[in-house]
C-alpha cells in the first residue's frame, strides 16, 4: 500500500513549513516511538541526575551554596515531571516509562554514572553537564513535537540559571586557595571528558540521527552539538586559569573551531551499557526509593478510597432520611 | 572558633534557638532529596526544606548582627560544636521512615504555626519581619503535613501502624516546645520573646484534630525528654553537625 493518506500529507506539510507535530495529529508510529523514547530518557536523566548532586546537600560549604543546590534538584523533579507529561500525550503512561528505568530497559545520560567527589564536582556538574544540557536544549526547541518545543522553552531558562551558578562555584575555586584550585582542576579533569560524551556517539555510529533530523526532531547532529559545546566552553576554561585535559585541544584557524583529541569511544559504551562506575547504585538507589514508597502511596490510594466511600454513604443517608 | 557557648547577648541567644530549630530541620528534611515515596513529594519536601532553611539564614543572619564583632550567619551555622546548639531535641532526630518525618513535621508545623503568630508582633523589628513571613509559609506546611498523617493514619493498616508508631515514638520530644527557661521570661518582659506555655493548649487542640480525622490515637506518655535549649542534645546531633560542618571544618577560612 503506497498510496499517501491524508494524514500523512498533512504530517508532512507539517514537516517541511517547521510548524509543530501536537498529540492528536496523525504521526507515523516511527516518529512517536522515536520521541517516546527520547523524552522518556530526558525525563529519567533530569531525575536521575538529582542523584550526583543531592549527595552534597548534606555537606554544602555554605548556606547559601545550600540553598542554591537543593533549589537546583527542585528544579531537575520538576522538569522530571514535566517531560513525563510531555510523554504521555503521545499514549503512554509515566507509570510504565519509570519501570522501563527501574528495568533497564529504557535509559538515562551517561553522565550521571560518574561520582560526585569533592564539592567542586557541583561546580563542573553546573558549568559542563548543564552547559551540555543547554547546547542540546537550545536545538531541541525547534524540535518538531510542539510539547517537547514547549518543555525545552522552559526548561532551557532554568538551565541557564544553574549553569550560571555551576560556572560561579568554578570561579569561586578558582580565585580561592591553591586548595581550592587544585578541587577545581580534578574536577575538570575528571569531568570534561564525560561531559563530551554527553552529546552520544559520532555521526558515523549514530543509528537515530538521519531519520531524527529528516523529522526534524533533532535539528543539529551530535558532532555539531559536541563542536559547540566545545567552542563555547574553552574560553570559560581559560577565564578560569584552569587546563582543559586535552593536549591536541587547538584553535584551528581554518575551520574557525577548535580541534580536539580523540573521545575514548570504548569507555562510552561501557558506560552506555550499564558497567561505567555509578550505573549499578544510581538505579538501585531509585529502585530502593520507590520500593520503600509503596506503602505510602498505597495508603494515598486507600485513603482517598475510603473518603469517597464515605462521602457516598453520607449522601445515601441523607437521601435515607 | 569557639565561645559561643557563653553567647552573653540575651537578644541573640534567643535568635538563635529559635534559627536552630530550623536549621537542624532543613537538614533533616534535606536529606530526603531524591528518596521521596513519589517525585511530586520530593520537590515538596525540597520545598519545605527551602523554607526552613530561608528562615535560619535569616535568623542566624540576625543573631550574628547581634553578636556584632564581625561573626557571619555561617560562622553561626558550621563553626560551632554540638553543645553550643540550642534547637529542641526532636528536629534533630532522624527522619526514620515518611511516618517519622511527617510526625516531627507535625508537631513542628503546629507549633511554628503559633510561634510565628506571636513573634510577628515582637519589639524586636527584624525578628518580628522574619516571623510575619514564616507564619505564612508555617500555614502551607501544616496543610500538606497532616494531610499526610491523615493518609497514613487512614490509609492500609501497615500505614497505620506506622503513623501511630511515630507518633508514640516522637511525642516524648514534644514538650520541650513549650518549657520556659530564663532567658524566654526574659524576652518575654522585653516585649521581644513569646509566652510558651501559653501555646500549648492551643497547640494541643490543632494536634488532637488532626490525629481524631487520622484516627490516631495520642499517647498519655508524661515523661518528657528536653535540654536541647541548654545543649543537651541526643546523640543524634553530633553526627549530622559532623556532616553539615565537614567542608567548613575540612577546609577553615575559605569563600566558597
Amino acid at each position: 500500500m503506497t498510496q499517501t493518506t491524508a494524514g500523512e500529507t498533512r504530517f508532512q506539510t507539517t514537516i517541511d513549513a517547521d510548524d509543530k507535530v501536537e498529540p492528536r495529529d496523525w504521526m507515523p508510529e516511527g516518529y512517536r516511538h522515536t520521541l517516546i523514547r527520547q523524552i522518556a530518557q530526558h525525563a529519567h536523566s533530569e531525575v536521575i541526575g538529582m542523584q550526583p548532586e543531592s549527595n552534597w546537600i548534606t555537606r554544602a560549604p555554605s548556606l547559601k551554596r545550600k540553598a542554591i543546590l537543593i533549589a537546583k534538584i527542585q528544579d531537575e523533579a520538576g522538569h522530571g515531571l514535566y517531560l513525563y507529561s510531555a510523554a504521555e500525550t503521545l499514549g503512554v503512561s509515566r507509570e510504565d516509562l519509570v519501570d522501563q528505568l527501574h528495568t533497564g530497559r529504557q535509559k538515562y545520560s551517561s553522565i550521571f554514572n560518574y561520582p560526585t567527589l569533592t564539592w567542586a564536582d557541583m561546580g563542573t556538574i553546573g558549568w559542563l553537564v548543564d552547559g551540555a544540557a543547554i547546547v542540546n536544549q537550545i536545538m531541541l526547541q525547534q524540535t518538531s513535537y510542539g510539547p517537547y518545543s514547549r518543555a525545552m522553552v522552559r526548561n532551557c531558562k532554568e538551565e541557564s540559571f544553574h549553569q550560571r551558578q555551576g560556572y560561579e562555584i568554578m570561579l569561586t575555586l578558582s580565585r580561592g586557595s591553591a586548595e581550592q584550585r587544585a578541587l577545581a582542576q580534578d574536577a575538570l579533569d575528571r569531568w570534561w571528558w564525560p561531559s563530551l560524551m554527553m552529546f552520544g556517539p559520532p555521526d558515523s555510529e549514530s543509528t537515530h540521527t538521519e531519520q531524527s533530523m529528516e523529522w526534524k526532531i533533532k535539528r543539529m547532529t551530535n558532532d555539531d552539538l559536541r563542536q559547540k559545546f566545545v567552542d563555547m566552553t574553552i574560553p570559560q576554561a581559560e577565564y578560569l586559569g584552569l587546563t582543559v585535559p586535552d593536549p591536541d585541544l587547538v584553535w584551528n584557524v581554518e575551520r574557525e573551531h577548535y580541534d580536539f583529541g580523540d573521545i575514548d569511544w570504548d569507555e562510552f559504551w561501557t558506560v552506555i551499557k550499564g558497567h561505567g562506575p555509578m550505573n549499578r547504585e544510581r538505579i538501585q538507589h531509585k529502585v530502593g526509593a520507590w520500593e520503600d514508597g509503596e506503602w505510602v502511596r498505597e495508603a494515598a490510594i486507600a485513603h482517598s478510597e475510603k473518603a469517597a466511600a464515605r462521602a457516598a454513604d453520607t449522601i445515601d443517608a441523607r437521601g435515607a432520611a | 572558633m569557639t565561645g559561643f557557648a557563653t553567647m552573653t547577648d540575651p537578644a541573640a541567644a534567643y535568635v538563635l534557638r529559635h534559627g536552630d530549630d530550623n536549621l537542624v530541620l532543613a537538614q533533616r528534611l534535606s536529606e530526603w532529596v531524591s528518596l521521596g515515596p513519589e517525585l511530586e513529594e520530593d520537590i515538596a519536601l525540597a520545598n519545605v526544606a527551602l523554607d526552613h532553611l530561608g528562615v535560619a539564614t535569616h535568623l542566624l543572619g540576625h543573631a550574628s548582627q547581634l553578636v556584632g564583632g564581625g561573626t557571619t550567619d555561617d560562622d553561626l551555622a558550621f563553626q560551632r560544636t554540638e553543645r553550643e546548639f540550642t534547637n529542641v531535641v526532636l528536629v534533630e532526630q532522624p527522619n526514620g521512615d515518611f511516618a517519622h518525618t511527617m510526625a516531627r513535621q507535625l508537631f513542628m508545623d503546629a507549633y511554628q504555626r503559633l510561634l510565628w503568630e506571636a513573634l510577628a508582633v515582637s519589639e524586636d523589628a527584624i525578628l518580628a519581619g522574619i516571623a510575619a513571613k514564616a507564619h505564612k509559609e508555617s500555614l502551607y506546611h501544616f496543610r500538606h503535613t497532616s494531610g499526610w498523617v491523615v493518609r497514613l493514619g487512614d490509609g492500609t493498616d501497615e500505614s497505620h501502624t506506622r503513623m501511630q508508631a511515630a507518633v508514640d515514638n516522637l511525642w516524648r520530644y514534644t514538650g520541650e516546645l513549650f518549657e520556659m527557661d530564663d532567658l524566654d521570661r526574659q524576652m518575654v518582659e522585653s516585649g521581644v520573646g513569646v509566652d510558651l506555655g501559653a501555646l500549648s493548649g492551643p497547640w494541643l487542640h490543632a494536634i488532637a484534630a488532626v490525629a481524631a480525622d487520622a484516627m490516631i490515637a495520642l499517647p498519655d506518655e508524661v515523661t518528657q525528654r528536653g535540654g536541647g535549649r541548654r545543649g543537651f542534645h541526643t546523640e543524634h546531633l553530633g553526627h549530622l553537625l559532623s556532616e553539615m560542618q565537614w567542608m567548613q571544618r575540612t577546609y577553615p577560612g575559605l569563600e566558597w
